[in-house]
């Protein structure tokens, strides 16, 4: 694609030739302005989480009395203790992380099988299933909600983990397999055609021919599954009623407006619901990077 | 990358069948292989997509059995004050979600990749989009409380204008009908502009820096580099965001429960949060589901509109 962009681009360019050059100093002070100005707006993007961080290890009687401006007169951790153990925080990490982390592996596993017949096997009336998978991720999940909740209360998968598990594999799948699909529609054929000589069947073929050579676009499939599930809160909301299944998000918001829940234990238990992410973010950061460009040169 | 491209090439021009074996017959088999999604796929979408369709022509409470009344949800949602007030708040939540984030993170990433990346240390600007990329990170449910306090008559913001002398203008940011509405758009920005930001800067790594440069030895400055090379070589990625920051929009519910529940006087109700109370705290499931299919077709509109433009504009590139 930037490919063939470039020489159209190149003669967009060439009647600014006429434009004079710019003074060299002014330029150059002008650069440290833009500097301030987007340095200034990135902090202002990070007040936020400061006010956060000022409120969490603040106690009730210093917040009622300083606001949540003022500098705390000690470090008070009784509202993030609090908030630890009435929600039984490990045990909301560990649903949230099985569920998650379920999700993503049975999610790429699945776009893999459908994308492996829609891509390679290229199954009649492909562009039709490709496109119905891609409107499906679009859906909102409003139109699905009710019938799923009253069928899990009918077979017994109401308040399970696995419901939620087995809702979101599907829904996941659904870009998963439209993403892949394309990418495997380039797949180079003489691979395919080699392995075929050599007698591999097509479960063989996709194992070990198509697998490693998507390894990289499947590690960042799987890191987008496990984010994006990990975020998600209306079928959690809806399904997951009690403390023992509950996720992160889920047990934060069904506490909004508790009398427990005063400035300091909100923003204790915000910023502890947030460090999960964050070391995600850290973690994952460069093979995102890695795989948003690999994707962008397709 | 480039090997595996020129590898790929074969693969678009038709493939002799294999010796002794149909095309047609042997493209047969990977069936197996869709048939496990394509099963679960049915079960957890298709089906419910149906039973919602169907629903929303009956009158059912959740107990016992639905009563039909064929459109007469439809026709009372044509009616339903509340139903329309919630399309219009959608309409703000594209300019907050989809518009403004769109607008502000192209003019951003080129900032940050054309200027501060090229004039001071890329690492800079890796650090700076990174602050802007944060809100993304935080769950959105999350975001939503912590601005929900922020926002609150004695919350942290009001406290800011006391400090710096604005006191006046302290307010129940979120309880008021007037300012409601403006407050979540403000804190959809923040939540969003990351992702445009992020986005555009990765699509700007892929256009040849040399045209950057013969641009700038030609004289152009950052304006015109921006519309001559920025916009133009990210529009995929352009199409792209704003494609799924739509979707988002309409769909958006997560942050408007945690922030007003759709209040207050539903100044910040919108479609998936009426669908959700209707159906779980009225108890209304045909209405909700009637709200539900109408949001879908919406969506499904919208979506088909945007591909088919992309599609249109990916042509209209080729035929150069």
């Amino acid at each position: 694609m930037a490919v063939t962009l470039i020489p159209t681009e190149s003669a967009v360019v060439t009647p600014l030739r006429s434009t004079p050059s710019r003074d060299r100093h002014r330029r150059g002070a002008a650069r440290w302005v833009v500097l301030a100005l987007v340095t200034l707006a990135a902090l202002a993007m990070l007040v936020p989480f400061a006010f956060m961080l000022l409120n969490a290890f603040k106690s009730p009687t210093d917040y009622s009395s300083g606001g949540p401006l003022s500098w705390p007169t000690e470090f008070y951790t009784k509202g993030l203790r609090t908030y630890w153990t009435t929600v039984n925080f490990p045990l909301k990490v560990w649903n949230s992380a099985l569920i998650a982390g379920s999700v993503a592996v049975l999610g790429v596993v699945v776009s893999l099988l459908n994308a492996y017949a829609l891509g390679i096997g290229r199954v009649r009336g492909r562009l039709w299933i490709v496109g119905l998978f891609l409107l499906a991720n679009m859906l909102p999940q409003e139109a699905l909600i009710y019938p799923l909740y009253y069928v899990a209360k009918e077979i017994g998968l109401y308040n399970t983990r696995l419901s939620v598990i087995i809702i979101f594999t599907v829904i996941q799948s659904a870009f998963g397999t439209y993403l892949l699909a394309s990418v495997l529609s380039t797949f180079p054929r003489s691979l395919l055609e080699a392995a075929a000589l050599d007698g591999a069947g097509k479960w063989t073929v996709l194992w070990r021919v198509v697998f490693p050579n998507l390894r990289p676009t499947l590690a960042v499939l799987l890191i987008f599954f496990f984010i994006w599930t990990w975020n998600e809160f209306l079928i959690p909301l809806v399904m997951l009623i009690d403390n023992q299944t509950q996720t992160i998000p889920v047990a934060l918001a069904s506490l909004q407006g508790d009398r427990l829940m005063d400035a300091p234990t909100t923003n204790a238990g915000a910023l502890i619901s947030l460090v999960p992410a964050i070391l995600f973010f850290l973690i994952f950061q460069r093979t995102l990077a890695r795989g948003i460009t690999a994707g962008a040169e397709k | 990358m480039a090997v595996s491209e020129t590898v790929a090439v074969p693969a678009t021009t038709p493939t002799p069948p294999a010796p002794g074996r149909g095309r047609r017959g042997r493209n047969a088999a990977y069936w197996l292989y869709l048939l496990p999604g394509a099963v679960l796929f049915i079960l957890v979408i298709g089906a419910p997509l149906v039973g919602t369709g169907y629903l929303s022509l009956t009158k059912w409470s959740g107990v016992g059995d639905p009563t039909w009344v064929g459109l007469d949800n439809y026709q009372q949602l044509l009616h339903d004050e509340v139903f329309w007030a919630s399309f219009r708040n959608t309409v703000a939540m594209i300019v907050a979600m989809v518009v403004v984030p769109t607008l502000l993170g192209l003019v951003l990433a080129s900032v940050l990749f054309d200027i501060i990346g090229r004039r001071f240390r890329p690492r800079t600007a890796a650090a700076l989009r990174a602050a802007f990329y944060l809100p993304q990170v935080l769950p959105v449910v999350v975001a939503g409380i912590v601005w929900g306090w922020i926002l609150r008559p004695d919350g942290a913001f009001n406290s800011l204008l006391d400090a710096v002398g604005l006191g006046a203008l302290r307010h129940d940011w979120l309880g008021d009908p007037g300012t409601a509405l403006p407050a979540v758009m403000a804190v959809m920005i923040w939540v969003q502009i990351g992702y445009p930001v992020v986005v555009f800067m990765a699509a700007l790594q892929r256009v040849d820096p040399e045209l950057y440069e013969a641009a700038e030895v030609d004289g152009a400055n950052w304006a015109h580099r921006f519309r001559a090379i920025t916009l133009p070589q990210i529009r995929p990625e352009t199409f792209v965001v704003a494609l799924t920051c739509t979707i988002a929009a309409l769909k958006v519910f997560g942050p408007i429960f945690a922030l007003t529940r759709g209040g207050p006087e539903n100044a910040t109700n919108v479609p998936s949060y009426f669908a959700y109370y209707t159906f779980f705290k009225k108890l209304q499931v045909g209405y909700g589901s009637a709200i539900s299919t109408v949001l879908t077709l919406i969506i499904v509109v919208v979506a088909v509109v945007f591909i088919w433009m992309q599609a249109r504009s990916e042509r209209r590139d080729r035929g150069f």
